[in-house]
């Protein structure tokens, strides 16, 4: 009995030293060091609108669906980032090909051309920032006849956003979604 | 250096192999094959088959199916050849293996009776208290009564002379011809009942009870019935019982899974599963292997008092072996003269002869034939004139008295050494080192004398057994370390020791010094396997984890070890280590084989199970087996005819060479590891094609 | 390209496991002289006297069922306690049960979402304690282990272990990792969501939080449970390329050097080099499965106007192709259980990895508990093997008998048991059926998965099947638990009893266990067993459903 009383002793004092140093001093000294030296990213690397207010996350997506804009990848929480999620459809699945289909339908692609397929494919987060070079690229017609100017100089603005994260053992070059909108925004307006 | 002098193997030892063989039945004799046939029906019973849950399983598998199989032909079901074959061959399997273990009981038994006929009942003379004699069987005897023996007897029961000596015929036993001495209070004294007094007659007093015998007890060790498990065979059932366990429940949970892509498997094909998934080669093999090994181990002659001792002989460490008889040739043999400075040579030699013929020692005559050879026809003959001084183990002299006064006298060092200074003679100093000389090369130097003067010393050498040196490396290849165990000085000992390559040795040695170090080997975790005779070796035969008594041996010796060694051979302990380790090397393999199996049958029988409902599995069927019932039959035929096919290694055992551990494994692993993978792939598309041919299925 | 990213993460991995398992090894069974220096922290717990292996269980129950009551009482009353800028309200009691399980077994299996349910306090306190002291436990579960092994009786103190590996071990490597990822771009902050509003005028809310403590120690103590719903596939979690290398290599190394940690407390590193190597090899070969099928264009979009390309529905773009198959072969290797691509949504044959590297649950495994899985094959490979040189089978010049089998045995009986009985009763019931995503193979695969994942205490998921129902919360629950602690018991009392025996000294009759024909046998037993096993449920889901989805 006095084993067995020692032993909760014991364990509790365990509980207690881990649970203050874990879940305390451990999140202080990270919270600390990040508020400190990266605070923009921090705190969600929130780009503010210039008016008090955001526009979104640099590092997630946010929902676009007007001609002049650059489209991200569809997202299965329809870009809520408050509770967010894949698809989860298996790649065999009829659900998959039918929602995919839809999703070619909306860029009314001309028969024989061919879509990146990251652009019909929904991300394991549903908040991927990034289409491919090659997705925007394709989008630049559009978005040029939406805005009423030159092709060229949209595929400027989206060819400047290219960046091979991985570098050589990175996949095909990606464009933030959000960061060319808000650019093609302020250069063409 | 004590050269090897070229003598043949002792005689008999090639006949007593051809009897030995002859003893052990052919594998599948017609006689034993009915019996067993007949014994596997009867241990169809399943308050039997329980003790093995492998086969047990098949059983209730069998059973399970034979009630389907009913209800399918009160209904009039189709498909009814399919169920029908799935029945019958799962009964087989179970036959098959209940034949297995029969036959290995049946051969065993054989063997054993060959050796209990040799006893049957025989007529004692039994001498009652007030010494008056009654004439009863053996049957009746006890432990402790007395029972005279005259020649042209048979000895009534096992038990030791008390008194007298008398040469006994136990070739019933042993299967050597040459009769051998008995005699009371020595280390000879052990005779085994059904043997024959040739000459004189001896006083025996019975150490063993009726049934009681060591025969007897191995005789009980081959039979199922009384049969114990030993310890790894325990282990090993434990294990695939649980392997069993498992497929059981991958197969039960195969039935409500089909459910959910709406197939409903037909009893009997779940059962066909979970038979040829269950390790029910190795399962049924198993008993008959062990079985097998006692079998072998009766058939080297050797008594094993359990199954767990054969069992443990393959994991000896040390093995304690006694130099002469096992290492040397036993005998000493003269191999050299070195006369002292200054003395012919020829002198020494006729010198050495003369003092010899009062020596019929072996070394004695080996004397005679060494100055033989080196003075040809000068050499002297024996005659009658003179006194001749016999040899004693007393005066360790002998000698001859020529009537002209001539003194010859040869003998070891300090009783020539005696001798001459009682004749007034004087001890050159070139002796001693010549002596130590001799001594260091593990020789044994005897000193000449002719009166007062030192002629020369005699080279007496240990001749090493032909082919010894090897066998001693194979045995160090396995991993063993070989004690060689002498009464001779230490540099005598470090000498042979050196010459036939064994780990170390005890010089000099007393009982005492025996069990202190199998002792002190066993402090170290090594398991000690040794052989004796004498009584005075009972303690060590009982500390030893392997004790392998001789026959010829003290009852004392006897009851102390765990075996006993009917030829009364030395080398035995060699054999039956090996024997041990075949045994363990044969359930492994199996093992592996078992387990291997299944993948080629997983391969023929998964796609046919779910083939009709879902037809997209097709690809799987790797193996192009004409239909789905025709595959699960040729995976569960193969499963059941692997059995039988089996039953020569179970019983003979696999190959066993003695290798390092790292290249029997390797090898193990490609013969029953790939093989396994590998054979039933062939097997079962054989058989399907078998049974295409028939266009039943 | 593809192929020197996978070889170097996993070749670096494999380096860095060095030095990793030398440092664990200094810090968990110092040698005599430098145990001065750590010893100063084993005085929070007051006296501590060396155990055997039974008291050693004792007291990792004990300690494990305070951190469930612990844990269980500060989920039930979150919706009253601080730290909740969001507001989360209480928790359905089942799904407080089931996660509470989840985090004390270093699981993490989650059936709710962390934005959606868990408050700031909920997440760093119970949670986030358990993914330390939890990961912890297994630690300290085989260095017992390896004591035992190298012939001692006693086989340490739970409570200085768990100490010493909470803050000698998790602390610093955690501090790193965070550092790393906040310098990668991960938040850590206190405030509650941010509300933006897009340039089209959506308005979207921002959920953040405490996310680069959190999921640094949620990576390195093979613990894997997300802040966020989709863990480490989102951007907060997992904000770029480099810090999608640095969590997939912290999945890795800990493992990796549990390893070598044995080696050295056993005295015997060539026989863990070995082991390694035997792991390895086995990760590799899923590794090279998983890229190979992954690589391949989802069935369901075949000849749809598309630019031909590997499989993209569930990945991040920004990690490059390759890593959603890597990563989920480490993250199931391993008892883990994040995921940077939805595993719902791999390729049917690359699915097959994940659940393999559950089922055998050993290429490296747990933090702790992996090397001791593979201790019980270990055994089992030792038996058979060492029947095929001629002798009674020994460990580590212990003798394996009749005791050591039955207990090796029934303990790797658990594992199928939860798994095929799990996915039986639930894949025949409304239970499961019910809860499916995707129809047909692909929705048995889920069931299957699901019971994979808790009785590997993994925590990955097929997810979308409807898991946070009382039947699965209650049925996952308790396999977690006890496949949880089975696993850790059984072992120890096989070492246990191992190391009450005499040794018996080696000769070259001796089966070696250091030489890379063992380490063949080892990998035999472990996929035979595995294959043997998992064969027919591997057929009924991934395998029909990639035949079915053939081109016609």
């Amino acid at each position: 009995m006095k084993n067995l009383f020692e032993q909760c002793l014991a364990s509790l004092r365990v509980v207690a030293a881990t649970l203050a140093v874990c879940s305390g001093l451990y999140v202080l000294v990270i919270l600390g060091a990040a508020q400190l030296f990266t605070p923009h990213t921090a705190n969600g690397s929130l780009i503010e609108d210039g008016k008090g207010g955001y526009v979104g996350s640099e590092l997630l997506a946010t929902g676009f669906t007007r001609p002049e804009y650059l489209w991200p990848r569809p997202s299965a929480c329809n870009y809520d980032a408050s509770a967010t999620g894949g698809s989860n459809l298996s790649p065999t699945s009829d659900a998959l090909r039918e929602r995919v289909q839809g999703s070619i339908a909306q860029y009314g692609v001309e028969a024989g051309t061919l879509l990146p397929t990251d652009l019909v494919t929904a991300s394991g987060g549903g908040l991927d920032p990034h289409i491919t070079l090659q997705g925007a690229l394709v989008q630049t017609a559009r978005i040029a006849g939406a805005r009423g100017v030159d092709a060229a100089k949209v595929e400027g603005i989206v060819r400047a956003h290219g960046s091979r994260p991985g570098w050589i053992l990175g996949g095909d070059p990606i464009v933030n979604v959000l960061l060319v909108n808000l650019d093609l925004d302020k250069r063409l307006r | 250096m004590s050269q090897t002098i070229p003598i043949q193997e002792p005689s008999g030892t090639e006949a007593k192999l051809s009897r030995r063989k002859a003893r052990q039945a052919a594998l599948f004799e017609p006689d034993l094959v009915w019996t067993a046939a007949k014994q596997s029906i009867v241990m169809l019973k399943p308050w039997l088959m329980v003790r093995n849950p492998v086969m047990f399983v098949t059983e209730v598998s069998a059973a399970l199916s034979t009630l389907v199989l009913a209800l399918d032909l009160q209904r009039g079901a189709e498909n009814l050849p399919y169920t029908v074959t799935v029945v019958v061959v799962l009964w087989l399997t179970v036959l098959f293996a209940n034949f297995a273990e029969a036959l290995a009981e049946a051969r065993g038994k054989a063997q054993a009776e060959t050796l209990r006929r040799t006893r049957g009942t025989t007529v004692a003379r039994r001498r009652r208290d007030d010494a008056s004699i009654d004439i009863t069987t053996s049957d009746d005897l006890r432990i402790g009564d007395v029972v005279l023996v005259a020649a042209g007897e048979v000895i009534p029961s096992d038990g030791e002379v008390i008194a007298g000596a008398a040469m006994v015929d136990e070739s019933a036993i042993t299967g050597e011809s040459a009769p051998v001495v008995r005699e009371a209070g020595g280390d000879r004294s052990g005779v085994t009942g059904g043997t024959r007094v040739l000459s004189d007659e001896i006083t025996v007093r019975i150490t063993t009870g009726v049934g009681e015998s060591f025969l007897d007890r191995m005789i009980a060790l081959v039979e199922g019935a009384v049969r114990q498990k030993t310890p790894n065979e325990l282990a090993l059932t434990v294990t695939l019982a649980g392997m069993t366990l498992a497929f059981l429940l991958v197969t039960g949970a195969i039935g409500p899974m089909g459910r959910y892509f709406g197939v409903e498997i037909p009893l009997p094909t779940l059962m066909a599963l979970l038979v040829c998934l269950i390790p029910t080669t190795i399962g049924a093999l198993l008993a008959a292997i062990g079985l097998a090994g006692m079998d072998r181990a009766l058939s080297a002659n050797v008594l094993a008092k359990s199954g767990k001792a054969v069992e443990l002989a393959g994991d000896v460490d040390t093995l304690l072996l006694d130099k002469t008889g096992t290492i040397t040739m036993g005998d000493r043999q003269a191999t050299a003269f070195h006369p002292l400075p200054g003395i012919d040579p020829a002198l020494l030699a006729e010198a050495a002869m003369l003092a010899s013929f009062g020596d019929p020692t072996p070394e004695g005559k080996s004397i005679l034939v060494l100055g033989e050879q080196l003075l040809g026809a000068r050499a002297p003959r024996e005659r009658t004139g003179g006194e001749l001084i016999a040899f004693s183990a007393h005066t360790r002299l002998s000698g001859l008295n020529l009537p002209d006064g001539r003194k010859y006298r040869k003998g070891a060092g300090d009783a020539v050494r005696r001798f001459v200074l009682e004749q007034g003679g004087e001890i050159p100093p070139a002796l001693q080192p010549m002596v130590d000389s001799v001594a260091r090369q593990g020789a044994t130097p005897i000193v000449a004398a002719l009166g007062g003067e030192v002629l020369g010393v005699i080279e007496l050498s240990d001749v090493l057994k032909p082919g010894i040196r090897d066998r001693f490396e194979r045995l160090s290849a396995m991993g063993l370390r070989v004690v060689m165990v002498t009464g001779d000085n230490p540099l005598t000992a470090a000498a042979i020791a050196a010459q036939a390559g064994v780990d170390d040795y005890i010089a000099e040695a007393t009982p005492e010094d025996k069990l202190e170090y199998i002792r002190r080997e066993q402090r170290g975790g090594r398991l000690v396997a040794m052989m004796g005779d004498g009584t005075n070796d009972a303690p060590a035969l009982a500390q030893a984890d392997i004790g392998v008594a001789m026959s010829s041996g003290t009852q004392a010796a006897k009851e102390a070890g765990n075996m006993v060694d009917l030829d009364s051979d030395p080398t035995k302990l060699i054999e039956v280590i090996e024997i041990g380790k075949q045994l363990l090397i044969t359930r492994g393999a199996l093992t592996t084989f078992s387990i291997a199996n299944d993948v080629a049958k997983y391969f023929a029988i998964i796609p046919a199970m779910f083939v009709l409902a879902l037809p997209r599995l097709a690809p799987l069927n790797v193996m192009g087996l004409s239909t789905p019932q025709s595959a699960i039959l040729s995976a569960l035929i193969f499963n059941a005819i692997i059995i039988p096919i089996l039953i020569p290694i179970a019983i003979k055992g696999v190959t066993y060479r003695p290798l390092g551990a790292d290249a029997l494994l390797r090898n193990n692993l490609l013969i029953y590891g790939l093989g396994g993978i590998l054979a039933p792939f062939a097997g079962i598309k054989l058989i399907d094609l078998v049974l295409g041919a028939t266009q039943i299925f | 390209m593809n192929i020197v990213f996978v070889i170097a993460v996993v070749a670096g991995t494999a380096l860095l496991s060095w030095p990793a398992g030398k440092y664990m090894a200094a810090m968990m069974h110092p040698a005599a002289g430098a145990k001065s220096r750590v010893s100063q922290l084993d005085r929070i717990a007051g006296k501590l006297a060396e155990q055997d292996w039974k008291q050693y269980c004792f007291s990792l129950l004990l300690f494990n069922a305070f951190m469930f009551t612990v844990t269980f009482l500060l989920l039930s009353l979150q919706q009253y306690l601080p730290l909740n800028p969001d507001g989360k309200g209480a928790i359905e009691p089942s799904l407080v049960f089931n996660t509470t399980a989840s985090f004390v077994t270093n699981t993490n299996l989650q059936h709710y979402s962390g934005e959606v349910s868990m408050s700031y306090l909920s997440q760093l306190c119970p949670l986030m304690w358990l993914q330390f002291v939890s990961a912890a436990t297994g630690i300290a579960a085989l260095c017992a282990l390896a004591r035992c092994l190298a012939g001692n009786v006693r086989c340490g103190n739970f409570y200085r272990d768990v100490l010493r590996a909470t803050f000698l071990v998790l602390l610093p490597a955690a501090i790193i990792v965070a550092l790393l990822l906040v310098a990668g771009g991960a938040p850590m902050t206190l405030q509650g969501a941010a509300t933006a509003s897009s340039p089209e005028g959506v308005v979207q809310t921002i959920a953040r939080g405490p996310v680069a403590a959190f999921v640094a120690i949620k990576q390195l103590g093979t613990n894997g449970g997300g802040f966020f719903g989709p863990n480490s596939t989102h951007p907060f979690e997992n904000p770029s390329f480099l810090t999608n290398i640095v969590e997939c290599m912290s999945i890795m190394v800990l493992s990796m050097a549990c390893v070598w940690m044995f080696g050295r407390i056993t005295g015997r590193l060539r026989h863990a080099a070995v082991i390694f190597g035997a792991m390895a090899l086995l990760l590799t070969l899923k590794i090279g499965f998983a890229v190979y099928f992954e690589s391949a264009p989802a069935a369901a979009l075949h000849d749809l106007p598309l630019v031909a390309s590997s499989n993209m529905e569930g990945k991040e773009l920004r990690f490059g192709s390759t890593a959603g198959p890597l990563w989920a072969a480490f993250t199931t290797a391993t008892s883990n259980g994040s995921v940077n691509s939805m595993h719902n949504s791999l390729n049917p044959l690359a699915g097959l990895v994940p659940l393999a590297g559950m089922w055998l649950n050993e290429t490296f495994g747990g933090l702790g508990v992996g090397m001791i899985n593979m201790f019980l094959y270990l055994i089992v490979g030792v038996f058979i093997a060492g029947l095929m040189v001629g002798r009674t089978p020994e460990y580590l010049t212990r003798k394996v008998e009749t005791r050591e089998m039955k207990l090796a045995i029934l303990a790797l009986l658990v594992h199928p048991l939860f798994i095929l009985g799990g996915t039986a009763l639930f894949a025949s019931t409304p239970w499961g059926m019910g809860t499916i995503k995707n129809p047909g193979a692909r929705g048995f695969t889920e069931i299957l998965y699901e019971f994979s994942s808790a009785a590997a205490n993994n925590g990955s998921g097929y997810e979308g099947l409807g898991d946070n129902s009382a039947p699965w919360n209650i049925a996952t629950g308790l396999v977690m638990l006890l496949a949880r602690f089975i696993p850790i018991i059984i072992p120890l009392a096989i070492a246990g009893s191992l190391a009450a025996k005499k040794p018996t000294p080696v000769t070259t009759g001796t089966l070696r266990v250091d030489t890379p024909l063992f380490g063949m046998v080892l990998l035999g037993s472990v996929i035979l067993i595995g294959a043997l096993l998992f064969l027919p449920v591997a057929v009924l889901g991934p395998v029909a459903e990639h035949l079915a989805a053939l081109p016609r």
